[in-house]
């Protein structure tokens, strides 16, 4: 009896729940593309099974309180009921017909891109996301895999003329127009990943060797969270991005100030006289090999590779690091930025630093290496076996690095003092992974390790 | 996607034949007593049993040729040279069968010096068969040709290897068969010799199948 | 022994009798101690997995709290985890232990046809379970690439367990499915050539009919694993590019070039689905007659029941590739296998009509075994429903890899069927041991693993909804609300207490070993023929000197007219009925 009461209150608890859980957010997000009909689709599924579950469990419940076993109770002799059993697959198969056939219409609609769709390609690896626009030809030029290099992350093929005109996006974010078809690109470099934005409700796998696409079209300007929703490796739940849908204006500012591959290739090697030049400045902290001085909190520079340098001193120039409140040190980095005028000084400086000799520094820091080892498993993925850094994955190089700025940095990265910022979304990465040392002893565990590296 | 959809009527046909038999439409309900109806209870355990394993074996090769089939359609697909070894070991598997099929009519008529000399024979073409296969390895090696060079190369190598290896399977059955062959006969013994009858004729089944199989995958081999 | 006539039967089988200790329980070929040891391990390897599932939620229900469960653990327990409960606890359990245990004995059978295959199925299944755990051991721990071991990821730089874990675990699986096909091989003949005496096809009990048609899938489908676990040991350890496309990797050119790794997940998927209905099948069945048996009623609608089976079995195998709709495989395959997917509803939904409608007019024994089994139909009610949702396939575009799935396979193919297992385990163990369960323990075991697994699945398909991504480390994430980390939490605390109340479970099969009532032998008072066996437990060779002779179908409850509310399957018609099979023909 017990079990009937049971089943009743299931039953009724799961309908509570259905009709509350919406005021707590465990709903769909507010849908942000012209999807609807995926959603009026998934309303209907859910009018059918609810009352499939209700029906057949309040007959369960009704049968166990009927025929429960009790004195001078028998049961009936009934083989089986032809007519019954023909009338419940006719009534069965109508419910399931009446979910199938709108789920084929708008399945129809989304194999189908329209005319007048937009092409943009969202490129993925381990664990990041990078985008491109055809330009003006409205033709994305050819790429492969083995023209990548860390001068042509994308690996476009410098012979192809379409790909002049490409807009290459090397950043997490991308802007798109409101309202306007797009059919997303959608291309892996490595393993597969999948392109999801919750509140657009599509989405669809990266497979490395094909392009497969998607399409929506936004339709209220605001920001949304790329989810990479196919395991991808260790980083696959850091492996987010950011789409902001934009004003047709504001948008094409935005892809106005993008660089194009024709820029990218015009722009030849890197001064390094000029970059001698602007390091002079930096050298007052950070010293004239770039070894550091821990007495003025400048880490060592020594090591990196100039890509992540560039990047860092763009971050620190556009306020996405060292503006963000208890960051007093990379607060003094930002007024000596506007000695770097712009992104090709930065070049320059970053490839003057990179040829520096390496230097071992002091360590500093002490801690339990066997555990250190044991976290570092994670850190490796992204950072490398030896701590090397891996340019893909856009993590520096630690072997050698000042041990004290490992430890400052990681508990800022835990506290959300540093990548909190929107555009510094490879910091925020980092955030979500430093989440896994709980405590201070931990990171010095995990640093001690890296400097035995 | 032929080969698929091949496989796909395939499961499909074999469930529908089920739902049609007669058998599954009775309502056993009304039926009382004894009732016999089937013919698989006489078959030989054995026998029903190797035909269920070739079914897993069909699943698995034709599994295999669907990938092969899918896999050749990518660009990167270079196909492998045509051999004439491979048809001189074509017709050693097919002496070797034949001399099975000998060797159970042999066995039909209760002549045991049929049953020796064919079952015999049988093994010593399968033998050279199998050498034949592991000569033509050598061949594709010597010609540059390695496992991992292209997938048409590797598919050779890892059908023909599995194909191999089920003939050394039933070589182990083939051997027990011949070593009971050449034993004294025990005239007093009725089930050794019937024991003997059902191995010869479950090998030659075995080998007829595999045969096929390789005509299958040697067909493939050389049209794609 | 070619021809041996059905009468004859008897002397057909020579059983080795056991000589010592040694071969009475370690190397016997009695399909029932192959049973219990196939159950014993499963259930061993299963209770690993499941302490897995509670470290890695500790991790998702309370992040930042301790660092036992780092990233490249979490995803090594949770491939574990799927991989152990799907292939080496539910297929093992059901099959290897059940269909073992069952068939023989149900078909009045001595044995199974092969025993000697048979005893080699477990040790050769015990193998591979001691590959796969030895992974764990191993320098880099066991392969972290999800279950379905997509590649290219499976085997490229940024997966933990790279260097010898996937080795392992593509290994494992080929050494298991040696074990799976030997195993068998011997269920399907033995279900076609050695039933006895009057055991016709539709007189056999749906418990025999799921695992037969589950078992007959398992032989068509692991091929399709083995294939492609070894195509991609050869990617792995040759180079070869079956799967492996060009790609970067670490930083630098991979060696492979042009494979297709949407073939890998055809490839899986063709065994995955069937996979499904492997556990699924023989479960449907044992709980059919559980409850028949408990409800005191004929099952209703056993030809439609049948023909659910045979027609779930054969259309399991073209609907594979609703798990990729978004995998990048040409999107116009969505009409075809999304009208697959739901026409497969259609048999599935008349078998829950059945079971509800057994019960229906029926007398009703809320025994522990009944209680599992109205617990299954709820929760498969649930599952089942939710699969519309992801079968089809626009619905399934905002809930594929989301916790909606979670939600929906942990009800349909972890709850459901472990549901199934307990009443069974419940209703067969009198006759295993000899003995009775404490019924108090065993209801306990039923209300907190009912509600403890509802409270965990319920909330997953709406965080699912959300939008919440399976398989993340962690969230943090701007569209996920706070409240959604807290229903997190509440679900970690309702699986940690599940995993907990098992404790009712063990403690009472190994109490009521010794100190349970003795059962007698047929104790729920059920008509097939394993309740009839001269002996509780069955000794070796199950039926003394003579084999049984089965007169009617297995559903004989409650006949009208009859004395007992059961009619054995052994006891012949009363005088003047006229046997023979006319009036059972449609005509």
């Amino acid at each position: 009896m017990a079990i009937a009461v049971v089943i009743l209150l299931l039953v009724i608890a799961t309908l509570i729940f259905h009709f509350v859980s919406p005021l707590y957010g465990w709903w769909f997000t507010d849908i942000a593309s012209n999807w609807d009909m995926i959603d009026t689709t998934v309303d209907i599924t859910f009018a059918v099974t609810g009352v499939v579950f209700v029906a057949v469990n309040l007959f369960l419940v009704y049968c166990i309180v009927n025929f429960r076993h009790r004195k001078g109770l028998k049961a009936e002799y009934d083989p089986e009921n032809k007519k019954l059993e023909t009338w419940l697959t006719v009534i069965t198969s109508i419910g399931v017909a009446a979910m199938l056939a709108p789920g084929l219409v708008v399945w129809g609609q989304f194999v189908t891109v329209p005319e007048d769709a937009a092409d943009v390609e969202a490129i993925g690896q381990q664990w990041n996301w990078s985008f491109r626009f055809p330009g003006e030809d409205g033709e994305l030029g050819n790429v492969d895999v083995r023209h990548t290099s860390v001068d042509n992350p994308m690996g476009m093929d410098p012979e192809d003329p379409a790909g002049r005109d490409d807009v290459l996006i090397f950043d997490q974010t991308v802007h798109l127009p409101v309202d306007q078809p797009t059919r997303m690109l959608l291309r892996s470099m490595d393993v597969l990943h999948d392109f999801a934005v919750p509140q657009f409700r599509v989405k669809m796998d990266l497979v490395p060797g094909m392009v497969t696409y998607q399409w929506f079209t936004p339709t209220v300007p605001g920001e949304y969270e790329i989810l990479c929703e196919e395991l991808c490796g260790i980083g696959h739940f850091a492996m987010r991005g950011l789409v902001v849908v934009d004003e047709r204006p504001d948008f094409e500012a935005w892809l106005d100030s993008q660089p194009t591959w024709g820029d990218l290739m015009a722009r030849g090697e890197p001064n390094l006289a000029a970059g001698q030049a602007g390091y002079a400045i930096c050298a007052a902290c950070h010293g004239p090999q770039g070894q550091g001085q821990p007495v003025l909190n400048a880490p060592k520079l020594t090591g990196l590779g100039a890509w992540y340098i560039e990047q860092q001193l763009a971050y620190f120039k556009d306020g996405a690091r060292g503006t963000a409140e208890g960051d007093t040190f990379g607060a003094t980095m930002a007024p000596l930025m506007a000695t770097v005028p712009d992104r090709n000084a930065m070049r320059n400086i970053a490839a003057y630093i990179e040829t520096f000799e390496d230097q071992p520094v002091e360590t500093t820091v002490t801690g339990d290496v066997a555990r250190g080892e044991r976290l570092y498993t994670t850190c490796a993925a992204c950072h490398g076996a030896d701590g090397e850094g891996i340019w893909t994955t856009r993590a520096p190089r630690l072997a050698g690095a000042s041990d004290w700025y490992l430890v400052t940095q990681l508990q800022n990265f835990k506290s959300r003092v540093r990548g909190a910022h929107e555009n510094d979304i490879y910091g925020s990465q980092m955030g979500l992974l430093a989440d896994m040392l709980p405590d201070d002893q931990a990171i010095n565990d995990v640093v001690a390790y890296i400097n035995t590296l | 996607m032929n080969v698929t959809l091949l496989f796909t009527a395939l499961v499909g046909a074999i469930l529908v034949l089920l739902l049609l038999v007669r058998q599954l439409r009775t309502k056993s309900w009304l039926e009382k007593g004894i009732i016999t109806e089937d013919s698989f209870s006489t078959l030989a355990p054995k026998r029903v049993g190797l035909f269920v394993f070739l079914g897993v074996v069909t699943s698995l090769f034709l599994l295999f040729m669907i990938i092969y089939n899918e896999r050749a359609e990518f660009p990167d697909w270079r196909p492998i040279a045509d051999s004439r070894l491979l048809w001189f070991n074509t017709a050693l598997l097919v002496i070797g069968s034949a001399a099975l099929q000998l060797a159970r009519n042999a066995a039909g008529h209760g002549r045991l010096s049929g049953i020796r000399i064919n079952l015999t024979a049988a093994g010593v073409f399968t033998i050279a068969f199998l050498v034949g296969q592991i000569y033509a390895w050598n061949q594709l090696t010597a010609a540059g040709h390695f496992m991992a060079t292209n997938p048409a190369d590797a598919f050779f190598y890892l059908l023909t290897g599995l194909h191999g290896v089920h003939l050394l399977g039933g070589l182990f059955v083939w051997a027990k068969a011949t070593t009971n062959a050449w034993q004294k006969p025990d005239p007093e013994d009725v089930s050794q010799a019937a024991g003997l009858h059902l191995s010869v004729q479950l090998c030659s089944v075995y080998w007829h199948y595999l045969l096929l199989l390789w005509l299958v995958l040697f067909y493939m081999f050389t049209s794609t | 022994m070619a021809y041996v006539a059905l009468a004859d039967r008897d002397h057909e089988q020579h059983l080795h009798h056991p000589q010592s200790w040694i071969t009475r329980w370690v190397f016997c070929q009695d399909h029932k101690v192959i049973a219990i040891q196939y159950s014993i391990t499963a259930i061993a390897v299963g209770v690993v997995a499941m302490l897995l599932s509670s470290m890695f939620r500790m991790q998702l229900g309370f992040p930042d709290s301790f660092d036992l469960v780092t990233p490249d653990k979490y995803y090594q327990y949770v491939t574990m985890h799927g991989m152990i409960m799907v292939i080496y606890l539910l297929t093992a359990l059901f099959l290897g232990g059940f269909g073992n245990y069952l068939i023989p004995l149900q078909l009045g059978a001595r044995d199974m046809v092969f025993p000697f295959l048979n005893m080699l199925s477990y040790w050769v299944y015990l193998v591979s379970v001691l590959i796969l755990m030895a992974s764990f051991f191993i320098p880099g721990g066991p392969t972290g690439a999800g279950w379905t071991l997509y590649p290219p990821q499976a085997i490229s730089a940024g997966t933990p367990g790279v260097n010898g874990g996937i080795l392992l675990m593509l290994l494992s699986l080929a050494v298991f499915i040696v074990a799976f096909t030997m195993g068998g091989l011997n269920y399907v003949t033995t279900v076609l050539q050695a039933r006895c005496r009057g055991m016709t096809f539709m007189r056999m009990p749906l418990s025999v009919w799921g695992i037969f048609v589950a078992t007959v899938l398992g032989l068509l489908a692991f091929p399709a694993l083995l294939v492609a676990a070894i195509m991609m040991l050869l990617d792995n350890l040759i180079g070869t590019s079956f799967f492996m496309p060009e790609m970067l990797t670490m930083g630098g050119q991979g060696e492979h070039n042009g494979g297709s790794p949407v073939l890998f997940q055809h490839l899986f998927w063709f065994f995955g689905h069937p996979e499904v209905y492997i556990v699924a099948l023989p479960a449907f069945g044992m709980v059919s007659d559980v409850l028949s048996t408990h409800a005191r009623k004929n099952i209703f609608g056993y030809r439609m029941m049948v023909w659910a089976i045979v027609a779930i079995g054969g259309l399991s195998f073209v609907v594979w590739a609703h798990h990729m709709y978004v995998s990048g495989m040409n999107p116009y395959f969505g009409f075809f296998f999304a009208t697959t997917t739901l026409i497969i509803a259609v048999p599935t939904a008349l078998k829950v009509y059945n079971w509800v409608l057994t019960l229906w007019r029926g007398d009703i024994q809320l025994t522990v075994p009944m209680l599992f089994a109205i617990g299954f139909i709820f929760t498969f009610t649930h599952g089942g429903l939710t699969g519309l949702f992801l079968g089809n396939v626009t619905v399934d575009l905002p809930l594929s890899d989301t916790y909606f799935v979670i939600g929906h396979f942990h009800m349909v193919m972890g709850v459901s069927p472990v549901l199934v297992l307990f009443a069974a385990i419940y209703h067969w163990y009198p006759k295993i041991t000899g003995r009775m369960f404490s019924d108090t323990l065993g209801k306990w075991h039923f209300w907190c693993t009912l509600l403890g697994t509802y409270t965990v699945y319920l909330p997953m398909h709406y965080l699912g909804i959300l939008g919440v991504p399976r398989r993340y480390w962690s969230y943090g994430s701007d569209f996920i609300p706070d409240s959604a980390q807290s229903l997190n939490s509440a679900i970690t605390v309702a699986a940690i207490f599940v995993a907990a109340s098992q404790l009712f479970f063990f403690i009472n099969m190994i109490w009521s070993l010794r100190n349970g009532e003795k059962s007698g032998p047929n104790p729920w008072n059920a008509t097939t023929l394993e309740w009839q066996t001269p002996n509780t437990p069955a000794v070796h060779g199950n039926w003394g000197d003579k084999l049984p002779e089965v007169h009617r179908w297995a559903y004989d409850y409650s006949v009208p007219g009859e004395a007992r509310d059961f009619v054995p399957q052994t006891e012949p018609p009363h005088e003047g009925v006229v046997s023979g099979r006319d009036h059972g023909v449609e005509h």
